[in-house]
């Protein structure tokens, strides 16, 4: 992105002047180095998402913010419902609730090491993994309401998980407002044997060892010391949620004049927070919420299941679970008063600060754990919500890295052999079932994860805690 | 003939043909390419799949999502489409098989078309190209 049409406010904060039909301003968080290598789409992107009705303070970029669909991801943007606001179903995405869940294991590297093929391989075998693959579970029509309904604490109930588990997720393993109504019979057919898979592209089950610690106190707070052992999970909510977000942006799209929205661009589709059409996507987006939690639940009880057989001193708790794909409804203080407003975060992970009351009492004082995913061969990190970040972005983080490439060209420049041989050189072991896959994914065809958290600790956003490696991969 | 253009995070799938229903069909294709190589697919079994739509570019995004769709809940991969118009109507014959993961090695999965990059237009005579970015 060429930087000379935006204002620097500060190092690590650029302006877009509100003009044309903009009605706030936008507002990038990055180095100047990651501004340059974001695609001009992304300017064009937060500048539409800032002419949409009812939007407050501004269109905000994270600092992995990239070309998307409608608005980009790594975009954050608040509507007021009392201010003829909207919602959009591109502006969540499709993966609803993608998101990251860390659990503890009680381990180090040393007692890993010895079993790291034998767990990874187990690991494999349990959880499935890519495209045709399919859960062992099997739900009907009344399972499917409960599933959507209840979210992880469904899957708790169910016996996949522990009570203790849902109070280290958002909104505590459950979603409230979940109207499975709503979700089309396309989406529940989607889902029926997709639950407790892990997916395919950018979606993976890593065990991460902390390898470095940027701050103690908050470290010790989350549980982590350096050379602990980590699991983390990054999926999302399957074909369920992808199939909402098919069904809702075409209705969006067919329904905007009715609403008297005028799209700067179709891909912009959304309807007004109050009418028909937002109601009922709110209902079926917090249904698929809902599912995606209870799809990392399934998933984390596999996961304890596989470290029952092959390490069995292990103990898997949770560390926290987080979104980064949703649309929440929040109070924010916008000029001295508290508001109540729908926050779409599209790849950007929420990041409460110290004293939020919606946080565990564990992380009250500390803020949020904000969770980074990183790929393969990539660190991923640990961050925690902070203080300014209520003012700067509705309490809005980064959520990865980003691509640097297409998948394509990633295929053509890498074989996933020669990949999976790297990186076990690296100490890092890969199971996929598809070498294509993994060449897609190869670590060089993503940005500098590093240098995205260092912008989101700089400009204010959260603050580092820790940086974990990975050391076995499970991939799609 | 298909082919894939840039986009940053996902992908976008072009068809390009001599009438319409041709620009549709090698679209198709690029989205089967963008999990496999298309080649790999031999066509074993046959799905109709019909959708509706008075606006040409929706009726795209349609026929693609209703693919999607199929392969999702089949668990299967096409190479072979034959598509006909009807006024507002696709009508269509697709044909492919079951995945096999170890002859397919299956990518990305598609998770959705999307409105960006959407165009379905004739752009000389006889020359048309029907395009959109697919979320994976």
């Amino acid at each position: 992105m060429d930087t000379s049409s935006l204002t620097r406010i500060s190092e690590f904060e650029w302006r877009i002047e509100p003009q044309g039909d903009m009605r706030v301003p936008g507002i990038i968080y990055a180095s100047k180095d990651l501004v340059q290598a974001m695609d001009e789409k992304v300017r064009e992107q937060v500048t539409n998402v800032a002419s949409l009705p009812g939007i407050v303070k501004a269109s905000y970029a994270m600092p992995d913010a990239h070309w998307g669909y409608g608005f980009p991801i790594g975009g954050v943007a608040a509507f007021d419902a009392e201010a003829d606001g909207v919602i959009s179903a591109g502006g969540v995405g499709f993966d609803i609730s993608c998101g990251v869940r860390a659990l503890h294991t009680g381990l180090q590297r040393a007692d890993i090491e010895p079993v790291k093929d034998r767990l990874a391989d187990a690991l494999y075998r349990t959880i499935p993994v890519g495209i045709g693959s399919h859960g062992k579970i099997h739900l009907d029509e009344a399972g499917m309401d409960a599933m959507l309904t209840g979210g992880a604490k469904w899957a708790v109930m169910r016996g996949w998980g522990e009570e203790a588990d849902l109070e280290r997720i958002e909104e505590h393993g459950c979603m409230a407002g979940a109207q499975p109504g709503a979700v089309s019979e396309r989406a529940r057919k989607r889902q029926r044997n997709e639950m407790g898979t892990l997916g395919s592209g950018n979606h993976y089950l890593e065990v991460q060892e902390v390898d470095e610690i940027y701050d103690p106190d908050t470290a010790k707070t989350f549980g982590i010391t350096a050379g602990d052992m980590i699991v983390s999970i990054h999926c999302g909510s399957r074909g369920l949620g992808h199939q909402i977000g098919t069904d809702f942006l075409k209705t969006m799209v067919t329904r905007a004049p009715e609403y008297g929205i005028t799209l700067p661009d179709r891909e912009l589709a959304c309807a007004p927070i109050g009418s028909e059409t937002g109601q009922a996507y709110l209902d079926a987006m917090r249904s698929g919420i809902n599912c995606a939690l209870a799809n990392r639940q399934i998933i984390t009880h596999l996961t304890r299941q596989v470290f029952a057989e092959v390490l069995p001193k292990a103990t898997l708790t949770l560390l926290y679970d987080v979104s980064h794909n949703t649309c929440k409804v929040e109070e924010h203080v916008i000029d001295g008063q508290p508001r109540r407003l729908y926050v779409h975060r599209k790849g950007a992970t929420r990041a409460f600060g110290p004293g939020h009351p919606d946080l565990p009492a564990a992380f009250r004082e500390s803020g949020q754990p904000v969770l980074i995913g990183g790929s393969m061969g990539t660190a991923s990190h640990i961050l925690a919500g902070s203080q300014e970040g209520e003012a700067l972005s509705f309490s809005s983080a980064c959520h990865g890295a980003g691509r640097a490439m297409s998948r394509r060209k990633a295929y053509r420049i890498w074989k996933g052999r020669q990949v999976i041989d790297q990186l076990r050189e690296q100490g890092i072991v890969i199971r996929s079932p598809s070498s294509r896959g993994v060449a897609e994914e190869a670590p060089g065809a993503y940005k500098d994860v590093n240098a995205v958290v260092d912008a989101a600790d700089k400009s204010g956003l959260a603050r580092k805690v820790a940086r974990l490696k990975p050391v076995a991969c499970i991939k799609g | 003939m298909w082919t894939h253009f840039h986009h940053e995070a996902d992908i976008g799938v072009r068809g390009i043909g001599h009438t319409r229903e041709e620009a549709f069909e090698e679209a198709a294709l690029a989205l089967t390419a963008v999990i496999t190589e298309p080649e790999a697919v031999t066509c074993t079994d046959s799905v109709t799949v019909d959708c509706e739509s008075a606006d040409p570019e929706l009726l795209f995004v349609d026929w693609l999502n209703a693919l999607v769709f199929e392969m999702a809940t089949r668990k299967m991969l096409f190479s072979r489409f034959h598509v006909e118009f009807d006024g507002p109507c696709l009508h269509a014959t697709v044909c492919g098989e079951s995945i096999d993961v170890a002859r397919h090695q299956p990518a990305a999965e598609v998770k959705g078309a999307t409105y960006t990059e959407l165009a379905v237009c004739e752009d000389e005579p006889g020359n048309w190209r029907a395009q959109c970015v697919v979320d994976v």
